[in-house]
């Protein structure tokens, strides 16, 4: 497998084309911004469409459209992009419409700035839009999960009909790192697997139509209930999160995407101090790895989570503990980047505290 | 003489639409052009938000809802991902000139091969006929009830004229459909559109003054004439922009 | 026989199709109401109508069919 050095922003993007990604609509924001011109370049070589739209609101209603006709396709932004997409996006959770969309967070709220953050967390885990619904959330920590996590994200998508978002930062978009993909060819998805997408009848089928308004209250009722089932099924077969050195963690640091990177290197220094910290790494955001979670923690006195915000995954955290084991918070937000030794200190700081 | 009977590309389901609203109408053109093209199996419709929300149920054809303002881009994403394929947008003048301008203006000015189909009835109708991007000065709706003062709300914008600058665009008319005549060259024009579409030319745009008789607050036949003599004047008929862009 | 056939549930009365008879033989008729509580559209003199349509073509709901040869519903 032939290993490339590449940014994370065009790994995750090549690894879309390789899924069958036939259809990309972007617009400019930092730190993203190399996936669209990465598109530019390679979707005419490969039959795609690369289209940067006038607004990011256009172009996730340019998925949407795409999408109802069958085709894989995707957007990326950034935080505030991802703000402006939300409606669409509740609109393609009421309409069962499968696509991916990339948000490599940065510094907020407002305009914020653009170094790399982690303060979409709620945004992407619990409400992306208006109305019941959720969507599929990977985080992804190194170059090569960026890309690996990409197939997956439109595989399960069309799976389960429903969106899927890789949240990433603005430093995993932009470092390099080797990274090998999965197939050297190009993933052709059969269209016959869409029997509801709007792409012409044909005058072999009755007509489709994509749709997300349902006056009567009580229809709206039961597709969403359906939908929640489906949700069920998806919580059950879909969680997934890395445990590293947690069997026998007093300490259990929980961090995701680029911070569980640091936290790995913290953990590891605790226990050169004799500490026996461990981490664990949720990789599906939602649905949030409880089971997982549960099983690193189960020797844990203490658990840090330890964020790129002001603390959101905290909270799924402490649910899946069912708050029997205290949970402390270490942040760092705005864009600054938490250092390993900064986390190891408040390991330590946990550590004399014990089980209080 | 032919017989005239229901286009087999709208569906038996009866529109909800007020008595004497000209939407039905134009649905029912837009449908005779699909049959006489013979490409209602080829034909992806979107429909906006306003009193045209639910027309995915009138067209025989596939359909998509899209979110107010937004059906061009929805198109647009169709049309890229299916380019031998049919794509019309059906819209109200508050979801195609007021949410959706930017769309409106993009899609033109890239020559996107789709046909929009504009209904301009000065008003927002499914939510009660407030005040619509091309109320005329001086109208009473909701919104104004006054009457609209350019000098507080600002001039009602014509958008064939608008968009006939964009390079992008290959058709771009108004046509109203208060009579037989009328109607007629409504639907020569949405022809035309379908026809450019087909021969991938470039955005057509078919802008088409419309009645809303409740929120004019007005009787059907009184509504046909109260166009007539006030939106004509302000939004003159005719073609703005025609000719193949490529 | 009817050349004009007046769909009499889909009719809303709006009287579009009045305003649009070349021979002036299409009214209201105020003899039933339908299910929607509307008095409906319907041609006064069968013999005096061309079948030229254009009732029909005014028609905002599709609510009339033209059968040139008189031909039933």
């Amino acid at each position: 497998m032939e290993r490339n050095l590449m940014k994370g922003n065009e790994a995750l993007a090549e690894a879309a084309i390789r899924a069958g990604c036939k259809g990309f609509f972007g617009y400019p924001i930092t730190p993203q911004t190399e996936i669209s011109a990465y598109m530019a370049k390679r979707m005419p070589k490969v039959g795609g469409v690369f289209l940067q739209a006038e607004s990011e609101i256009a172009a996730i209603n340019m998925v949407y459209g795409c999408a109802s006709s069958g085709v894989r396709c995707m957007t990326s932004s950034s935080s505030p992009g991802i703000s402006l997409k939300s409606e669409g996006v509740s609109y393609m959770a009421g309409s069962d419409l499968p696509c991916v969309i990339v948000n490599v967070m940065r510094g907020g709220p407002g305009l914020g700035g653009i170094q790399p953050s982690q303060s979409d967390y709620w945004q992407a885990t619990r409400a992306l839009g208006h109305g019941d619904f959720q969507i599929l959330v990977f985080a992804p920590s190194s170059v090569q999960e960026m890309a690996d996590y990409m197939g997956k994200a439109f595989d399960l998508s069309d799976k389960y009909r429903m969106p899927a978002m890789i949240l990433a930062d603005g430093l995993l978009g932009q470092m390099m790192e080797p990274v090998t993909f999965g197939s050297e060819e190009i993933h052709t998805p059969d269209p016959a697997l869409k029997p509801w997408a709007t792409n012409g009848h044909g005058n072999k089928r009755k007509h489709n139509i994509v749709n997300s308004l349902y006056l009567q209250a009580e229809e709206l009722e039961n597709l969403v209930v359906e939908r929640f089932k489906r949700y069920e099924i998806v919580k059950s077969e879909v969680h997934e999160a890395e445990c590293y050195r947690t069997d026998d963690a007093e300490i259990v640091v929980a961090a995701y995407g680029s911070v569980a990177r640091l936290a790995k290197a913290a953990v590891d220094l605790a226990r050169e101090a004799g500490i026996k910290a461990g981490l664990v790494r949720p990789i599906t955001l939602w649905p949030f790895p409880v089971q997982e979670v549960k099983d690193a923690c189960r020797n844990a006195k203490r658990v840090l989570c330890v964020e790129m915000s002001m603390g959101q995954m905290i909270e799924d955290v402490k649910l899946a503990l069912d708050c029997r084991v205290p949970v402390d918070f270490y942040g760092r937000t705005g864009g600054v980047i938490p250092k390993p030794s900064a986390i190891l200190e408040q390991i330590k700081i946990l550590n004399e505290k014990g089980a209080e | 003489m032919p017989e005239f009977r229901k286009p087999h590309s709208l569906t038996d389901v009866p529109f909800h639409y007020c008595p004497g609203c000209t939407h039905g109408i134009v649905h029912r053109l837009v449908a005779e052009v699909i049959d006489e093209m013979g490409i209602e199996g080829d034909t992806i419709g979107v429909c906006p938000v306003g009193c045209s929300v639910m027309a995915y149920d009138y067209f025989a054809c596939d359909m998509i809802e899209a979110a107010h303002g937004r059906a061009p881009a929805v198109a647009t994403g169709v049309k890229r991902g299916n380019p031998d394929k049919f794509v019309f947008t059906y819209q109200g003048d508050g979801d195609l000139a007021a949410i959706g301008t930017a769309e409106t203006v993009h899609a033109a000015t890239r020559g996107e091969n789709i046909t929009v189909i504009f209904i301009n009835n000065t008003t927002y109708g499914m939510t009660g006929g407030q005040m619509a991007p091309t109320t005329l000065p001086g109208q009473v709706t909701q919104t104004t009830p006054y009457g609209r003062n350019p000098d507080v709300e600002g001039f009602p914008v014509r958008v064939c004229e608008m968009l006939s600058t964009l390079s992008g665009v290959a058709l771009a008319e108004r046509v109203t459909v208060t009579d037989p005549a009328n109607i007629r060259k409504a639907k020569a024009a949405i022809r035309k559109g379908f026809e450019f579409q087909k021969n991938k030319q470039g955005f057509s745009i078919i802008e088409v003054l419309s009645t809303c008789p409740t929120n004019w607050g007005m009787s059907p036949v009184e509504a046909i004439n109260w166009l007539k003599e006030n939106m004509i004047p302000y939004y003159p008929l005719g073609v703005f922009k025609e000719g193949a862009i490529r | 026989m009817a050349k004009m056939n007046v769909d009499f549930e889909v009719c809303k009365g709006c009287a579009l199709c009045t305003t649009a008879c070349p021979k002036k033989i299409v009214a209201i008729s105020h003899e039933r109401l339908n299910s929607k509580g509307y008095y409906t559209a319907e041609c006064i003199d069968e013999d005096a109508c061309i079948a030229c349509a254009m009732c029909a073509m005014m028609c905002p709901d599709c609510a009339i069919t033209i059968i040139p040869d008189g031909g039933d519903k």
